[in-house]
């Protein structure tokens, strides 16, 4: 083989690999080539691969599996894995963006939550990976003057992961979902939100609802205590912004209170 | 840390509370980094446990060595990364390729043994080896079919790499008898032929016959206990080499700890044994 020739190996290979259609794919390859993608044990390769990557798709989404079935979400977890190889070797967090495949998935339509219950599969995944942030102890909160409160800010522990759905019940779902609950039957169907934490070593999660979603969106923007808590009025105007603070602090979604030595 | 050539496990999440509980008795584990390329949390957490009571190795899939481009920077810096932490007594990757142009895929695949292929490889090799600081060990891997366009055969290929980078080698004695059987030649032609000097890691494996090929087509599956007629090639390549390091793999259909542990006692055997008849060193 001359110059360049492992890479148009690799080029073919790569690509027949992940074919939907394998005799497509060898229809202009070179006779040697397609001998060796026609060749019955190629299929090992490829069994090999979609395997892999069907395997973590399955194993990183427990809740979603738990609602449509390993045969169904291995069925789907095929045709995204062909589509959308991963570009990072850990599969622990393969999956990136799956949420919004099943979105527009067309045998999902008439499974709407879905794609919120793939999200927050993702974030438990994201939590449970995450940088060992500290805790904010809500003392030093407790302790600083209103005035400086007010234009401190309180950076997002680096497990936080938060979502709010306005048309479903989302944390019930997800909840009996991750623990397998066969019925699903009485849930009432309002909007909610789901703050996932990992405070210490292992990942938690709490039902919040859309001011703490605002609160938070906010926080992660960089914006002083002030303007999250108008965010969380507006979001909601009968939020109890104290008791917004002590939950949000209580679960571990904080990693640092940056006070502004200006003020 | 250097390992003795003692018996090593495969480390599974599903084992963590028995790995860290299992005598220390030359006792070691292995993991592959990808499993642990996170941030932090309780993986890194479990495998500092393990590591301040037992030897580690780093046993890597994703270096992708035989692409016909460079490792990826990140990810061998990520490697590095965890090499710093974690300290194993050993390092190591496959003759194969698992990333292309920026997308990965969970297998290691084949390519001509080329003597330009042999160029770039050992300038991999180089670029991973600069990176940690250290040498790496490369094991054989899995054949399925054959493919066209060899310029020399395995084991010339492995000790070319070696000889050129300085690394050394892991001999998969499963993936040789996969090998064998896939594509004709005699598994132990290759395991009395393998440069017995460079091998610094044994693995062994189960296999099984394809589902649909049967037979005629052996899977290096990683799901059943490691084959008598592989117990037998180790036996023989021990005898020949003498003891190293040997690695009882298991990546799917995860049996209790104790079932693996005592294929891993099985391995210890056959190196206590070779250690008793090996002659005293000479002073």
């Amino acid at each position: 083989m001359g110059e360049g020739a492992l890479a148009a190996f690799q080029d073919a290979f790569a690509q027949a690999l992940l074919a939907d259609d394998v005799s497509a794919e060898i229809a202009n390859a070179p006779p040697e080539w397609a001998a060796l993608v026609r060749h019955p044990a190629f299929a090992v390769y490829r069994n090999t691969v979609t395997r892999g990557l069907v395997d973590a798709i399955v194993a990183n989404h427990p809740a979603v599996l738990h609602l449509v079935g390993d045969e169904w979400l291995r069925a789907a977890a095929t045709v995204y894995a062909r589509r959308h190889p991963p570009g990072d070797p850990s599969l622990l967090r393969y999956g990136d963006g799956f949420d919004r495949f099943l979105a527009s998935f067309p045998p999902a339509a008439d499974l709407r939550y879905l794609a919120d219950v793939a999200l927050l599969d993702r974030a438990w995944s994201d939590a449970h990976g995450a940088r060992d942030d500290p805790v904010v102890d809500p003392a030093t909160i407790a302790a600083l003057a209103p005035e400086r409160l007010a234009g401190a800010t309180l950076v997002p522990h680096a497990a936080a992961r938060w979502h709010w759905s306005d048309e479903l019940p989302i944390h019930a779902l997800w909840t009996r979902s991750r623990r397998g609950d066969a019925d699903l039957g009485d849930l009432a169907w309002r909007g909610e939100g789901v703050l996932v934490t990992r405070p210490r070593d292992a990942v938690e999660w709490i039902a919040v609802g859309r001011a703490a979603c605002a609160f938070l969106d906010a926080c992660a923007h960089g914006r002083p205590l002030a303007d999250a808590a108008a965010a969380a009025s507006r979001a909601d105007r009968n939020a109890d912004l104290a008791r917004l603070m002590a939950m949000l602090l209580d679960a571990g979604a904080f990693a640092r209170l940056v006070v502004d030595a200006g003020r | 840390m250097t390992l003795s050539p003692s018996a090593g496990l495969s480390l599974k999440p599903e084992h963590y509370a028995d790995a860290l509980a299992a005598p220390a008795d030359a006792r070691w584990f292995e993991v592959h980094p990808e499993n642990y390329l996170v941030d932090g949390g309780p993986r890194l957490a479990w495998l500092g446990a393990i590591r301040a009571r037992h030897p580690l190795s780093l046993h890597s899939v994703s270096l992708s060595l035989a692409a016909d481009e460079p490792p990826d920077a990140g990810r061998v810096a990520r490697l590095a990364r965890l090499v710093a932490r974690f300290e194993p007594a050993i390092v190591s990757e496959h003759l194969a390729w698992s990333a292309w142009r920026g997308s990965y895929v969970p297998d290691l695949l084949p390519f001509p043994r080329t003597r330009a292929a042999l160029d770039r490889i050992a300038a991999n090799v180089s670029i991973v080896q600069d990176a940690l600081g250290r040498t790496i060990a490369i094991e054989n891997p899995s054949h399925y079919l054959p493919v066209p366009g060899h310029e020399q055969d395995e084991i010339a290929f492995l000790s070319e790499l070696a000889r050129r980078t300085g690394c050394r080698l892991l001999l998969d004695v499963n993936n040789v008898y996969v090998s064998a059987r896939n594509l004709g030649f005699a598994a132990e032609a290759y395991v009395d032929a393998f440069p017995g000097d460079d091998v610094a890691e044994i693995h062994l494996a189960g296999h099984r016959a394809d589902p649909s090929l049967g037979e005629g087509l052996l899977v290096d599956s990683h799901d059943a206990p490691v084959a008598s007629a592989v117990w037998a090639l180790y036996e023989r390549l021990i005898a020949r080499i003498g003891p190293r390091p040997t690695l009882v793999e298991r990546d799917d259909a995860l049996p209790g700890f104790a079932t693996l542990d005592a294929e891993r006692a099985r391995a210890q055997a056959v190196l206590t044994r070779a250690n008793a008849r090996a002659p005293e060193p000479v002073t």
